[in-house]
């Protein structure tokens, strides 16, 4: 399993995610420059968070123009796996690998706390060591991560079952309350039509030890280690 | 030849930081202020001189990077 993780200038959650990616595929991932073109023998891409470009006219809209992104393209053409966590999420859906946009959370704040995540299924290579259903806890730490598509897209994610995770109370129920940034449908992270795609804005890559606090995110981590040898 | 590209949230797409400035015109005594919607204006400094490819050039530049057409909707004026 060789992963790699893009970095672009102003993202910050790169080493948390090496670590992360470290920890349960036993290889340290490579660590690739926004200027670099070359993904080739990757595995799985992974966007860290942060503030790339410094969150220039929107979260995520310079990065998805930088040269990288052709090679990210190419991946994902080929049916490669891509990880976009938190500003990786905003980027993937800026360069339009995801559907949908983020926009400023509801209540104008950022968000700094623990959100408990549902998972929609647990058969995709990023979920299978969760179980369908499970709530598991992950830290937010972004101001703008209030999903937005519209109806049909949405009713699109749900009939094709592209939504990965759900804010839901710690005991799994989709309330208002649980949703903190106000995304529509309580939506935390989508996949691409074929599933190889997944973005999220909470941070499971930040619960990997119990040094950290917790192991909540680390069996996402797992299921990617299991992709391939 | 300029090109002013003004950049707004969708009808219909919430725009809490309209509402922010809203309430905050409200504390200060404009109680007669409605809905406030809050978005960006662009100012593109262009070499061509024809207005009308002027306007086409700033509308792809709109349309590729200066607006999220999912959520956002924009107007070019040329001068």
């Amino acid at each position: 399993m060789r992963a790699a993780i893009i970095v672009f200038p102003g993202i910050n959650r790169e080493r948390d995610l090496a670590i992360a990616l470290e920890r349960s595929t036993g290889r340290a991932p490579r660590m690739v420059w926004h200027k670099e073109t070359d993904l080739a023998g990757i595995d799985l891409i992974a966007i860290p968070g942060g503030f790339s470009y410094g969150d220039y006219l929107r979260c995520g809209a310079m990065a998805a123009q930088s040269p990288v992104m052709g090679a990210i393209r190419a991946h994902a053409a080929r049916g490669g796996h891509i990880l976009g966590v938190c500003n990786g999420f905003q980027i993937l859906t800026e360069a339009g690998l995801l559907p949908g946009a983020l926009l400023r959370n509801a209540a104008l704040r950022f968000l700094s706390m623990d959100c408990h995540l549902r998972v929609e299924r647990a058969d995709t290579d990023f979920t299978r060591h969760y179980q369908r259903g499970e709530v598991f806890r992950a830290p937010l730490a972004h101001g703008d991560g209030n999903y937005f598509a519209d109806e049909a897209t949405l009713d699109r994610l749900e009939g094709e079952g592209r939504v990965a995770f759900r804010y839901t109370t710690p005991m799994g129920e989709t309330t208002p309350g649980a949703n903190r940034n106000g995304s529509a449908r309580n939506i935390a992270g989508i996949y691409s039509e074929n599933l190889r795609i997944l973005g999220l804005m909470p941070h499971p890559e930040d619960l990997v030890d119990p040094l950290m606090g917790g192991t909540d995110g680390k069996p996402l981590f797992d299921s990617i280690a299991a992709l391939a040898a | 030849m300029k090109a002013v590209v003004t950049v707004m949230l969708k009808e219909g797409v919430l725009d809490p930081q309209g509402k922010a400035i809203a309430q905050a015109l409200h504390g200060l005594g404009f109680a007669a202020v409605g809905e406030v919607r809050a978005g960006k204006r662009i100012e593109l400094e262009l070499a061509e001189t024809d207005p009308a490819r002027a306007r086409a050039q700033a509308e792809e530049m709109a349309r590729k990077l200066l607006a999220n057409t999912v959520i956002e909707s924009f107007r070019v004026e040329v001068a």
